[in-house]
């Protein structure tokens, strides 16, 4: 059972389904390299569009296929001695020698490409089911439109959902955008199942802060006035956040379901394990108004990359002094409920894999400064 | 499919142990430290025979609770290189030592067919194979092949588990496996797995090549001791050291001259690598190549062989006599 100190860093998931990279990073015109969930991929498509995922390392002498060559439809060719591999990650000719080596082979991940994602399963390939991808169908559904970033974030992704599971901190890492103190005034409401977590909150008749301001103006041109404001929070395991934000000229009924008479976001969050210590987070803002607008679709990617770069100075802090402080424990304030039922969530997947869920102390952590 | 070829060495107790056939005996294995077990795994287990430590193969058959006890099959060979003798002899309670799972030889999950082949003992790599087809509703065959019905390991289990999708090929009941006619029925995208002698593989791969289908559907996990011909006997000369030995069935080319004080090179010791590479000089006989590292054009031309699992046979007239030099 988990235990009741409250893990400051978790181990990964294995068994998931991960974002390795946007499907227009992974192509012919150059392998990309990247470790996903602590394994170093060479990621390319074949010829006739599907994305692949090798272990980035050759079955000779370990040379990374990333800086090998795509050859004809599907096959890969190692950089150092020009083995080839198929796509299955079986080898398809060796130098120098008539016959293959019936046991070369590297092993080749499980890849779906979904919601504008290329999505990895690096551990057990029998249970790589499709059908346990997160819902992130606002990505690519007609009636939104937005677009995103990656982040590289120095530090565990465990730290990432909490960041996204308790929103509280806008009022202090984001207070020129969208920050205000009804978000620690207000009420919230928790929910989870075996693999969902929802927070809920509600801020009834404020201000507008500047981010959302011009959003209202941009879909009601001159609004001022007082709005309703909302922001619904949902995990689904092992680590995709999908956030409903919004906000709607106040009392006209938006609590009640009505939100023709505001706007509404959806910040859609899927943070991918590299190591103990750094992660992907691959972010996009999709909207439901003015889907034609290019220029909107910008200066929102432009604005929430101004405002996701605060919580990555803060992640990146955060991280530093976990690393510099490792007799300090960590403590919870009711607001983190969100991040705990995660926590409980992800402690189960790790035990269910049969592994403890604190990763590997930073080898000479204790002897830093 | 991830291959792990990290060694992690571990103790382990046998728990039970009894035959299947005359020839074939079952051993449990509690392991101290269980680690999961995926199809083709197979544990290399440190051994004392004739009094020098060595190491030996053996695939998983089965495995339960996570690993934690595992099922090995023992073959033994009438010229068992002393390994099977002394996994034989153990009993319930004797304690070894051994890796957790390796595996050179996986199952690729999503592949339209399968073709399991296996022939005699190599059944033991593919009864979990098999089983993780059937649980993942795959559509496969299991093709068994072997001398005699008795001599067949597993029939029954099989049977039970694969209902129709089990074929067995015995040599006794006229039913051999036909291998033109078996390539023949395998359709284009099937992944074929196949273990056993090497004249199985031999012939398979032959066929396979001859009709130009992909290396890369084919694949097979070699032992590496067995032959077209009974081992027997046989003499190696180095000209160029004046170095002479006596190989013995049970005794590789490879042990023989190293015994003999001739510095050698290897690195896989089942005839897949080349490593072990000697050039002929002369010979007195013919050359058993039992490795898969040569295509036939080389076999043929019994120019080289793979020391650590190739032999010499005698002609009709006379002694088994090679000459080689060494690399
Ligand atoms: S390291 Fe890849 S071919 Fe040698
Ligand atoms: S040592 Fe690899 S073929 Fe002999
Ligand atoms: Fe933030």
């Amino acid at each position: 059972m988990p235990e009741t100190v409250t893990a400051k860093l978790l181990d990964h998931p294995r068994n998931a389904w991960y974002v390795a990279a946007w499907d227009h990073e992974v192509g012919r015109k150059k392998i990309l390299a990247r470790t996903v969930a602590g394994r170093p991929l060479a990621l390319y498509r074949t010829e006739d569009g599907r994305a692949v995922a090798l272990a980035d390392a050759c079955w000779h002498r370990l040379a990374p296929l990333s800086q090998g060559t795509l050859m004809g439809p599907e096959d890969i060719r190692c950089p150092y001695h020009g083995i080839t591999y198929d796509s299955r990650g079986r080898c398809t000719s060796m130098p120098a020698q008539e016959t293959i080596n019936p046991s070369a082979l590297v092993p080749s991940f499980p890849v779906v490409d979904r919601y504008r994602y290329v999505w990895v399963w690096v551990g057990d390939p029998a249970l790589a089911d499709p059908d346990l991808i997160p819902d992130m169908h606002q990505m690519t559904d007609a009636a939104w439109t937005g677009d995103g970033l990656t982040i590289h974030a120095p530090c565990n992704y465990q730290l990432i959902l909490d960041n996204l599971m308790d929103l509280t901190h806008e009022e202090f890492v984001h207070s020129s955008s969208i920050g205000q103190k009804e978000l620690s005034e207000s009420e919230f409401v928790t929910s989870h199942t075996d693999t969902t977590v929802t927070v809920e909150r509600w801020m009834h008749d404020i201000e507008a802060p500047p981010f959302w301001l011009k959003n209202m103006r941009d879909k009601f041109p001159g609004f001022s006035g007082r709005v309703d404001r909302w922001q619904i929070i949902h995990f689904e395991a092992p680590s995709t956040i999908c956030i409903d934000v919004g906000v709607a000229k106040a009392g006209t009924g938006a609590p009640e379901g009505d939100r023709s008479q505001g706007v509404n976001g959806y910040v859609m969050n899927t943070i991918t394990p590299e190591t103990a210590r750094s992660s992907h987070y691959f972010w996009s803002f999709q909207r439901n108004y003015r889907l034609d607008s290019q220029l909107i679709t910008t200066q929102l990617r432009d604005g929430v990359h101004g405002v996701f770069g605060e919580d990555e100075a803060m992640l990146a802090a955060q991280q530093a002094a976990i690393d510099a402080n490792p007799d300090y424990e960590f403590y919870s304030l009711n607001i983190d409920a969100g991040g705990m039922w995660v926590r409980r969530i992800l402690e189960r997947m790790l035990l269910a894999e049969g592994r403890d869920h604190a990763p590997a102390p930073r080898r000479g952590a204790q002897l830093v400064r | 499919m991830a291959v792990s070829r990290t060694e992690v060495w571990q103790g382990g107790t046998v728990v039970a142990s009894r035959p299947l056939t005359p020839e074939i005996r079952r051993i449990e294995i509690e392991v101290d430290d269980p680690a999961p077990v995926s199809p083709g795994a197979h544990i290399d287990v440190r051994l004392t025979i004739a009094g020098e430590r060595d190491r030996r193969s053996y695939s998983i058959v089965d495995a339960t609770d996570e690993g934690r006890r595992i099922a090995l099959s023992i073959y033994t060979s009438p010229v068992s290189r002393g390994g099977a003798a002394v996994m034989n002899a153990l009993a319930p309670g004797d304690r070894l030592e051994l890796t957790q799972p390796l595996n050179d030889f996986p199952l690729r999950p999503g592949a339209d067919r399968y073709v399991l082949i296996a022939g005699g003992v190599g059944i033991t790599a593919m009864v979990g194979m098999a089983a993780s087809l059937r649980a993942r509703g795959a559509d496969y065959r299991l093709l068994y092949a072997g001398r005699s019905r008795p001599l067949m390991a597993y029939v029954d289990d099989l049977r039970e588990a694969h209902g129709e999708r089990l074929r067995l090929h015995v040599r006794d009941e006229n039913s051999s496996l036909v291998v033109p006619e078996l390539v023949d029925g395998i359709e284009p995208g099937t992944e074929v797995y196949v273990c056993g002698p090497i004249r199985l593989m031999d012939a398979i791969r032959r066929e396979w090549m001859k009709r130009n289908r992909p290396i890369a559907d084919l694949r097979m996990e070699t032992f590496g001791n067995s032959g077209w011909f009974d081992a027997q006997e046989f003499t190696v000369r180095i000209p160029a050291s004046g170095i002479e030995a006596r190989v013995r069935p049970n005794q590789s080319m490879l042990e023989a001259l190293e015994a003999a004080g001739a510095e050698m090179m290897w690195d896989c010791r089942k005839g897949e690598c080349g490593l072990c590479e000697v050039r002929v000089l002369g010979l007195s006989g013919d050359i058993d190549h039992r490795d898969v590292f040569y295509s036939e054009r080389q076999k043929d031309a019994r120019s080289k062989m793979c020391c650590c699992v190739s032999r010499v046979v005698a002609p009709a007239d006379g002694a088994a006599v090679v000459e080689i030099v060494t690399s």
